[in-house]
């Protein structure tokens, strides 16, 4: 008898072969985490049960399965390979299997060349993922996938990892989006990222067979792949146990199962990881703990009539809806902590029907709402006021300690923290879209292995050595702590291992701090996190500082509206507040609606939520257009100019020597105008690929041999097929390790990517066989070098052009982008006299050129002009001072006119600098914080968007709003 | 406001007074070079902490999203530190920069941004360099330290090479490794008498390495053999991957790292390049051909006393390697490793080390492009290539490398059995102008493009 066990991240597989290689028994259960006990229980059984205590031939697969092999020593096979075993056996005809496990996804093509491919260290795109998305949606898988199959509509949803399709999901569920349309959306994100991350050039194709657990499961997965490979793949017989088939047939080694299943119990009592020191020492300890945080209340009063005219705040936030009632004298007369379930208007709706029942005839002063879901429940109720979440935090966390200098609040899906410096906000930190390890987080966690959140905080208390996880995203966190189950750490050391790693994350990935001083002296803890009094704990122990938790730490958004109203309504002179009385609120109605915006080449996906009243709100833009229809075209939007700059070019009607087609990616978005003139004058027709869509992306993807590269890099992919697609007869995109030398640095490098990008394109997009494609390396930086370099290049190609012909053309191509640039300078300097002339704030909007693409900067340009701000970019300003001392080596050409206009701004009351960063982005690890250390020396505010595929500009928004509010506060 | 930026410099003076701390990449070659350094006068120590508080110093001090090999070299240094072991107003830091366009040349100064943050202000950095960069530093290379350390890589890379084929295949459990102590003892004794650098002592030497290894008993099977190529700490440093080489030994591996020298002759060879491509100083270039020459010789003296025995495999020389990247990548590609990274895997396809892992920090950039770029381009041409690239940074699971790493190993595995051909020493490398090129590379045209995905 063979006997095969995959021992997966979610689930135990055993298959029993017998003598002619059938199938005698199977099995598929979760272990949910306790992998070791399950394992020797599964060997165990079958010892008992089917052997009778003989022994058989067995060997372990799995990705969970490896340490324990050992362990026990059992074989070990591969389970990527394991499953091409068992296809070679059981779907000999199949050419290439997909299989989605639970962390792991793979693509083995068995035809044509045998490969076999798994997902790398990013785990996106799996079935945990899918498992956090239907947390999320309030479904089990099951439901998701009968859900799906109603969809009418997808929207985009980043594919690359859990966090980041969370950040897009989220959203739309507090916007109201229906929620099959989400689920389906969600199945076309598994795909992409599946096709991204391992297709790698291959084409999938002919007998394609789906295998693991979620493919197995959910058909409508299984229809989102074929959808979008063009197949019709099947799901065959055994097909979530081809894994342990494999290593069944792999075994060759007899062994006594009842003695594996021992060395394996023994096992976990041995193995080691590395740990932290334990929170408490003792209970002592724990007492005192307590005794000090209890300190930190509000007055309560009963919520009844007579109570005076009260102040409501409402707190939408991601994940749950806050709300809290004060009377004028700051006191608490009404709570509630209750989750958003996805849609957050039918739960405000009860929660605002219960406060007028609680107090019948109650006088309500004024309402104001913040957090995600601030501007909907605004235009659905009747709300007076709207706060942005950094200042309600800060107001409230102010009523608690007047002097605070530190506010850091870690709620469901954000963490917020910001430095307050002569009663403003100086500087804020929020969590990027690849580091939310906060509230959410820690549930996802406890649930998963099957406990409730205060029962898994209340674990981690006198955990002995809380396992040491490190301080990067969610994805990465489950196989750490995957791995530290298996090295046998206790239930009570992971969850103390989390509440640690949480904080970690903060501290040193958001704020980026390294000792208590920076932070602060009068530090304020808030959001529903620091509940988890573990988390409390290892924040101080950490810091090693004392700090103030309030006793309605997961309300201080609703208390701090509410106070926020309550001051704003007194300096009206506001009595009365305009929200839905009892009775229309009764005969509230609530209806969604999808459409698609077709006024500009951004395409946003639209909501529209219409209420009772005929009143609408509309979600998912990035500018008013939709709203207000007004034109798109904005004087004060440098942004705008320079892609309507870069739209003047156009291929020439005369041009002899064909078609040439240029690449819109990357450095092009600069040297556009240099290489249009150049091969202009040397008569050719210039084309170029057009603008980017998430489309055009796609059309690309398949060739991308780097998943963890830049977006603005993967997006040359598409470009690169949009070009071929054209048939010009040449491509050029040269190789260029420098760029133009304006003496603003030490050197004129550009960033490897950009510089090497067009090697990767020759190796990898087949595409362009049988296209000529140019792509030598070119120096720009050298002028009086240039024409004859690029004579002998192009000779190769085109024997007939003359050294005199480069030369003229050289001189054209160099005119014209100096003329480009001082346009666009003149420009700029245009922009900011208008913008001065209306008394506006103007934002640098810095970023590299590549970030003037519209899918690469999401509209964020637009999204800072629809708050009344001009937005002028790095290059306009940065010729405006000379070099500039840095305390980094200064030798990218692009990052050198980010300092020097950062330097720029300093003696510029009116200008502030954003500084927007493509993920991934090695290169801006160093210069965000020298751009951060040059503006805070000069006393300016540093704000950082960071962005990707993600097409949801929440949290840009909120960052932005926050930064507006503290300029004004300054002010 | 002008910001003030000043930093302590390392001064001649220091040179008596201090005791300069090294992090440590390739073990051997870095224990040769700290003994060339103390002959010329230094106080060094190369730095042999591990352990994971030495990655958490780093995430405490160093921008996150920064690559790992600095994250880890900065938390070492300042680990160190903050031990207590040091007279901190008596101790520098030595660290590499190779002045490329990729963010390595950046680590002094987050290395000295860190220091700040840390409390050690005081404590200077010096530069280890050739590119001209901080010119002011009392620490120079001066001739007799350049020719010392230059010997030092050398012996580092025949030592590595040899160990690395006689390991898997000993008799006696640790006797190519108490080898590789015995000749790094002997280097650093015969450093200490002014000798072992000499072109006539190193020949000597490296016959006698060769020597010595072919003497250790063996007994040979076939095995899986795997190369490892990548960014250049986390391929070298056991800190950095994990400890890949002990693994893949364990798995029953013959391991071949190409050589350290090879990063060198790299860096010389995009000096002339460089200029090749762009135009510049004619002069400089002809500096730059000078210097390859005399370093060639030198390579070759070892190839050829590791040639006098077949039982191994010779490591390709340099230049060689280099041209076996025509058509594949550009030689302007030089920015991390650059061409180099590709020519060495496609030296190890043709030299019957198919399989190989390419390691690299968590995005890092120069290898999006000459690493993981460029394994499909190398399968087109050598379809047996078994090449798995993996990311190495602090929170990464070492169980999620070694699984994917066990793939690549099962699938070798399934070869050595079907066809079991595997030789002693592998297929013999060619030396000088043995080697043809294939001009132009196409790919495959696909028989159909799949639909895109739309959502």
């Amino acid at each position: 008898m063979q006997i095969g066990l995959d021992i997966g991240s979610t689930t135990i597989k055993c298959v029993v072969l017998d003598e002619n290689g059938s199938i005698t028994y199977k099995s598929y259960e979760r272990h949910f985490s306790h992998i070791v006990e399950k394992a020797a229980e599964v060997l165990q059984r079958l010892s008992d049960e089917l052997l009778h205590g003989a022994p058989a031939k067995l060997s372990i697969s799995g990705s969970a399965g490896m340490g324990l092999a050992q362990a026990s020593g059992v074989p070990f096979v591969q389970e990527v390979f394991a499953t091409r075993v068992a296809a070679g056996r059981y779907a000999p005809d199949a050419d290439v299997i997909i299989e989605l496990g639970g962390e792991d996804a793979k693509i083995l093509f068995l035809t044509g060349g045998t490969e076999v491919r798994m997902n790398g260290s990013c785990a996106g795109g799996t079935g945990a993922f899918i498992d956090q998305m239907a947390t999320l949606l309030k479904m089990t898988p099951d439901e998701m996938d009968a859900a799906a199959r109603t969809a009418e509509k997808t929207y985009t949803i980043a594919s690359r990892c859990g966090v980041f399709a969370k950040s897009d999901i989220q959203p739309l569920l507090n916007q109201g989006a229906r929620t099959g349309d989400v689920a389906a959306s969600i199945f076309g994100a598994v795909v992409n990222q599946t096709i991204a991350g391992l297709a790698q050039g291959r084409v999938i194709g002919g007998n394609v067979l789906y295998l693991g657990g979620p493919l197995t499961f959910l058909p409508q997965l299984r229809k989102s792949f074929d959808k979008a490979l063009g197949v019709t793949g099947a799901c065959p017989d055994n097909s979530l146990y081809y894994v342990a088939l494999g290593a069944a047939l792999y075994s060759d080694k007899e062994l006594d199962l009842a003695d594996v299943a021992r060395r394996l119990t023994d096992y976990s009592a041995t193995a080691t990881y590395a740990f932290n020191p334990p929170l408490f020492a003792n209970e002592a300890e724990y007492e005192a703990f307590r005794a000090r945080h209890a300190k930190a209340c509000v007055p309560r009063k009963p919520f009844a009539p007579g109570c005076g005219p009260v102040h409501i705040g409402i707190d939408a936030g991601s994940t749950t809806v806050k709300a809290a009632v004060i009377n004028e004298d700051d006191e608490l007369l009404f709570t509630s902590y209750q989750p958003n379930s996805g849609n957050p208007i039918p739960i405000i709706r009860q929660l605002l029907l219960d406060i007028y029942r609680a107090c019948p005839g109650v006088s309500v002063a004024s309402v104001t709402a913040t957090g995600y879901g601030e501007d909907i429940v605004k235009s659905a109720f009747g709300v007076d006021y709207g706060v942005v979440e950094t200042v309600a935090h800060f107001t409230a966390a102010k009523h608690f300690m007047p002097d605070v200098d530190f506010v850091i609040d870690i709620g469901g899906q954000d963490m917020k923290c910001f430095k307050i410096e002569h009663g403003a906000i100086s500087n804020i930190f929020l969590n990027e879209a690849c580091s939310s390890g906060c509230g959410s987080f820690l549930q996802t966690f406890a649930e998963a292995l099957g406990y409730t959140v205060p029962e898994f905080a209340k674990l981690a208390l006198f955990a002995d050595r809380p396992v040491d996880l490190g301080s990067r995203c969610t994805v990465f966190m489950n196989s750490s702590v995957k791995q530290a189950q298996k090295d046998g750490a206790s239930i009570e050391n992971i969850s103390a291992g989390l509440a640690v790693s949480v904080v970690k994350n903060a501290l040193y990935k958001v704020i980026r701090a390294s000792s208590p001083d920076e932070l602060g002296k009068k530090i304020v803890v808030q959001g529903g996190t620091f509940y988890n009094e573990a988390v409390l704990r290892a924040f101080e122990q950490e810091m090693g500082v004392e700090v103030i938790r309030p006793d309605i730490a997961g309300l201080m958004g609703a208390y701090g509206a509410a106070l926020y109203g309550q001051n704003k309504a007194r300096r009206e002179g506001r009595a009365h507040s305009g929200l839905l009385d009892e009775a229309a609120l009764d005969a509230f109605t609530h209806e969604v609606k999808t459409a698609q915006c077709g006024l500009c080449g951004n395409h946003c996906q639209l909501t529209v939520n219409l209420f009772s009243g005929g009143k609408r709100y509309i979600s998912g833009n990035r500018c008013d257009r939709p709203v207000t229809h007004r034109s798109a075209e904005n004087p004060l939007n440098l942004y705008d100019y320079k892609l309507h700059l870069l739209e003047g070019y156009r291929p020439a009607e005369h041009a002899p020597r064909g078609t040439i087609g240029l690449p819109m990616a990357l450095n092009m978005y600069e040297l556009f105008p240099f290489w249009h003139a150049f091969f202009t004058k040397l008569g050719f027709a210039v084309l170029h690929s057009g603008a980017s869509s998430r489309a055009l992306y796609l059309e690309g993807q398949s060739t991308i041999p780097s998943d963890t590269v830049c977006y603005p890099a993967k997006l040359v992919h598409g470009h690169i097929r949009r070009l071929a697609d054209m048939h010009p007869d040449a491509i050029f995109y040269p190789c260029m390790t420098y760029n133009v030398d304006e003496g603003h640095g030490d050197n004129c490098y550009n960033c490897p990517v950009v510089a090497y990008y067009p090697e990767v394109i020759a190796a990898n997009c087949r595409e362009l066989t049988g296209t000529r494609f140019i792509y030598d390396y070119v120096g720009i930086h050298r002028r009086r070098d240039f024409p004859k370099k690029m004579t002998a290049i192009l000779r190769k190609y085109w024997p007939d052009i003359t050294h005199g012909e480069v030369q003229a053309a050289a001189d054209a191509a160099y005119d014209e982008y100096a003329a480009h640039m001082a346009q666009l300078r003149a420009r700029g300097a245009e922009v900011i006299a208008k913008a001065r002339s209306e008394h506006r704030q103007i934002i640098v909007l810095a970023g590299r050129p590549y970030h003037v693409d519209p899918e690469v900067n999401h509209g964020i340009a637009q999204l800072i002009c629809s708050h009344g701000a001009a937005v002028v970019t790095e290059d306009s300003i940065s010729h405006l001072v000379g070099k500039v001392e840095t305390s980094v080596l200064n030798q990218w050409t692009y990052h050198a006119r980010l300092y020097a206009a950062a330097r720029y701004i300093a003696d510029q009351p009116d200008m502030n600098l954003v500084q927007l960063v493509s993920f991934g982005c090695g290169v801006d690890a160093i210069t965000t914080d020298e751009t951060h250390e040059i503006l805070q020396a000069e006393g300016k505010l540093y704000t950082q968007l960071k962005i990707d595929e993600i097409a949801n500009l929440g949290a840009v928004n909120i960052r932005l709003r926050s930064l507006f509010a503290a300029i004004e506060a300054q002010e | 406001m002008e910001r003030l930026i000043t930093y302590p410099k390392f001064t001649k003076e220091m040179k008596a007074t201090h005791k300069i701390l090294i992090p440590n990449m390739a073990p051997i070659h870095f224990a040769m070079m700290a003994d060339a350094m103390r002959d010329e006068g230094y106080d060094v120590e190369v730095l042999g902490s591990s352990g994971h508080e030495v990655a958490q110093e780093g995430l405490k001090y160093v921008h996150n999203d920064t690559c790992y090999p600095a994250l880890l070299v900065i938390g070492q240094f300042i680990n160190a530190l903050k031990s207590g072991q040091y007279d901190l107003s008596r101790t520098a830091l030595l660290i590499t920069q190779t002045g490329g366009g990729c963010r390595a040349s950046n680590y002094i100064h987050l290395l000295r941004k860190a220091l700040v943050k840390a409390g050690f202000p005081q404590v200077p950095v010096a530069s280890l360099n050739f590119s001209g960069l901080e010119k002011d530093s009392g620490f120079q290379l001066t001739l007799p330290l350049v020719r010392k350390v230059i010997a030092a890589v050398f012996y580092g890379d025949e030592l590595m090479c040899l160990a690395n084929q006689t390991r898997p295949y000993e008799n006696e459990p640790g006797s190519a490794d108490r080898l590789v102590e015995r000749w790094t003892k002997e280097v650093a004794r015969q450093f200490d008498k002014g000798r072992g650098f000499s072109k006539r002592d190193m020949a000597k030497n490296f016959a006698a390495i060769a020597a010595d290894f072919a003497a250790l008993p063996i007994t040979w099977a076939p095995k899986v053999k795997v190369g490892v190529v990548g960014e250049i700490y986390v391929k070298y440093s056991p800190l950095g991957n994990n400890e890949l080489e002990k693994f893949l030994h364990k798995e029953d591996c013959e391991v071949n790292l190409p050589g350290l020298m090879g990063f060198v002759q790299y860096c010389i060879e995009n000096t002339s390049e460089t200029i090749r491509l762009y135009g510049g100083n004619g002069a400089v270039a002809l500096g730059a051909k000078t210097l390859m020459a005399w370093l060639t010789a030198r390579e070759k003296l070892m190839i050829e006393a590791i040639r006098q025995y077949p039982q191994f495999h010779a490591p390709t020389l340099f230049l060689e390697t280099k041209k076996m990247a025509d058509g594949v990548i550009g030689y302007g590609n030089k920015m991390g490793e650059g061409w180099l990274l590709t020519a060495e895997m496609i030296e190890l396809q043709r030299t019957g080390f198919e399989n190989i892992v390419c390691a690299q920090p968590f995005g890092c950039l120069p290898n999006h492009i000459c690493g993981k770029g460029m394994i499909n381009k190398i399968r087109a041409i050598y379809p047996a290539a078994n090449i798995t690239p993996i990311d190495y940074d602090p929170s990464a699971t070492r169980v999620n490398q070694e699984n994917r790493i066990k793939l690549m190993l099962s699938v070798a595995r399934e070869r050595l059995d079907q066809n079991n051909k595997s030789q002693r020493g592998g297929t013999p490398a060619p030396l000088y102008g043995e080697i043809e090129t294939p001009s132009t590379v196409t790919l495959p045209r696909p028989a159909a493009v799949p639909a895109p995905a739309h959502t």
